[in-house]
């Protein structure tokens, strides 16, 4: 015996969840394909005539500068206006958008044409995103307080011992942990700055960052900070940032034909050397 | 009860039983058959919305649960440990603090107003912010003796947080005990401090239990919130896995390890309050 009442209620939710399946199933994208031209009218953008690109909020010197992306200022935003104008984008036809480093990579529609944000490729990335070519090939680099216990650390074995903070997301993560392979857990900090933080209050004996990072850490914020010294991936393929776009999406190869030229023409290497300066003073450690 | 020999039951009472069996039988098959219609017409909305693999894949995917789920489970034994530590010392705070609300005396006034402040203050500031401030603020502090390990902190942090909100259970059930025990206690010549320790305390600790263990269970998930100071836990260590694969899988692994720790809880806590109704004689 089923009440009327009762019949009503599954009809209603019945009628719910018919109303709330799609009509339609879209269709499957295409892998990434070039358009067959890269001219400024023929790409797919997320607004028309406008290029958006992502990046995180707070934005970190030297990658960029004052936290705006827009003033051109800081190597990624350069990089970033010098690959709008390869495309035929003036500068105020380029929009920015802020985008978590977490939903840089969440399935759905993105909010940008591209993502920026001092990301390094790697295989398992690459699943769930598309990557450019690298527009950038990154070390890690130690930080420590002067006459601290690590700061006349010369090779990675005398960082074993080291409590080390990073930040939460990044590769230099899993190079402690590959490289170093230090004794005690690493303290993993959702910001740049609270690792930092964390140096200053003495609560890590050293920070793992990637090497510009690590200039302007012991530059601009920590006093009597030192750069105990660089070292490169385990796997011996250098690591290298590139920009982020949804999986298939057609600008890709737009995109790395502009990369591409701005390294043959000379203009990425002189942009690394006016925002990032020269990595010498840094020591190898091995 | 046992029956008295050679009573039997009467026509009318094995009617009365076999009319409660039937009706028992026909609403838990009702509440069964909507049960599975419901699910199977979520699942069916679910899998086939157009974004449904690409979800599955990024989501459900069990090659990444594998592999993220023995270092989660590494993480969330920190998760436990910090709130089984927690637990007693908020219990001790709460009470404490509800204790030194409801003093009467005048000379008790700073205690009063110290306990006001505190519950004011650690029930409106948010409980990241506070683990924020613990975790960063004392260890800059530079003193000698100070904590340095961060689940330490954490704890700290969270005791100080949820020691506000148990007080004010711990009050409102003091304040709920009839004054006619606390008069009554009196007149035994109890002195105040033993009518609170033998008559108004436990009887109000009886009353507040499910409010109490309902705060614990919201103490289960904020353990999660110490991860903002740098120790890897449970949440911590899915983020890494996460960005590294750029899949949230992980996170789902951590939401159910959670689940698997609050719901025995919330079950509990809904038995000892049916318990104190049934008692209660409702």
């Amino acid at each position: 015996m089923v009440r009327p009442s009762m019949l009503l209620a599954l009809g209603a939710i019945a009628v719910a969840a018919v109303a709330c399946a799609p009509a339609s199933d879209t269709t499957v994208q295409a892998g990434p394909s070039a358009p067959a031209t890269c001219a400024k009218d023929q790409l797919t953008l997320k607004t028309a005539g406008k290029l958006t690109i992502g990046t995180d909020k707070p934005a970190y010197e030297p990658w960029f500068k004052d936290d705006a992306p827009a003033n051109g200022k800081g190597f990624e935003s350069a990089v970033a206006y010098a690959v709008a104008k390869q495309l035929g984008f003036g500068d105020s036809e380029v929009a920015w958008a802020t985008v978590k480093f977490d939903s840089a990579f969440a399935p759905g529609a993105k909010q940008f044409d591209f993502d920026l944000n001092q990301v390094s490729v790697t295989p398992d990335r690459a699943k769930v995103v598309d990557f450019s070519r690298g527009y950038y090939t990154v070390k890690q680099a130690v930080v420590a307080l002067d006459g601290s216990k690590v700061a006349a650390a010369t090779d990675l074995a005398a960082l074993k011992d080291a409590k080390i903070g990073v930040q939460v997301g990044t590769t230099s993560l899993q190079a402690v942990k590959d490289v170093i392979k230090p004794a005690a857990e690493p303290n993993v900090y959702n910001e740049q700055i609270d690792a930092v933080n964390a140096l200053k209050n003495k609560q890590v004996d050293a920070v793992v960052v990637d090497l510009p990072t690590a200039f302007y850490v012991t530059a601009a914020q920590v006093e009597n900070s030192k750069i105990v010294g660089q070292f490169g991936a385990v796997s011996g393929t250098p690591e290298v940032f590139g920009a982020v776009f949804e999986k298939g999406s057609p600008l890709v190869g737009c995109v790395n034909e502009a990369i591409d030229k701005l390294t043959s023409s000379g203009e990425l290497a002189a942009i690394e050397t006016e925002w990032l300066g020269s990595a010498a003073g840094a020591p190898e450690l091995k | 009860m046992t029956a008295p020999a050679g009573w039997v039951k009467s026509e009318q009472q094995a009617e009365r039983e076999r009319l409660r069996r039937n009706h028992s039988m026909r609403s838990s098959s009702v509440a069964t058959v909507s049960t599975i219609l419901v699910i199977v017409l979520l699942v069916w909305g679910f899998t086939n919305s157009p974004g449904w693999p690409r979800v599955q894949e990024t989501f459900f995917n069990s090659e990444q649960f594998v592999r993220a789920l023995p270092d989660v489970l590494s993480g969330f034994l920190l998760n436990i440990k910090i709130f089984l530590i927690a637990e007693p010392l908020i219990l001790i705070v709460g009470l404490l603090v509800a204790l030194a609300r409801n003093l009467k005396a005048p000379v008790f006034f700073p205690l009063r107003a110290l306990a006001v402040a505190y519950t004011d203050i650690f029930r409106g500031v948010p409980t990241i912010l506070v683990i924020y401030l613990v975790g960063f603020g004392l260890p800059a502090l530079g003193l000698q003796g100070m904590p340095t390990d961060l689940a330490t902190l954490g704890i700290i942090a969270l005791t100080l947080s949820y020691g506000a909100y148990v007080a004010e259970v711990f009050r409102s059930g003091i304040d709920s005990v009839h004054p006619s025990q606390w008069a009554a206690a009196r007149s035994l010549g109890l002195s105040h401090g033993r009518t609170m320790r033998h008559v108004v305390v436990p009887q109000a600790v009886r009353r507040v239990v499910p409010p109490l263990l309902n705060d614990f269970v919201s103490l289960q998930k904020d353990t999660a919130l110490v991860a903002t100071i740098g120790p890897l836990e449970a949440l911590r260590q899915a983020q890494i896995h996460a960005a590294s694969t750029f899949n949230y899988t992980p996170y789902l692994a951590a939401a159910l390890l959670f689940i698997l720790l609050t719901i025995p809880m919330a079950r509990f806590t809904d038995y000892l309050a049916a318990r104190s109704q049934r008692r209660r004689g409702h």
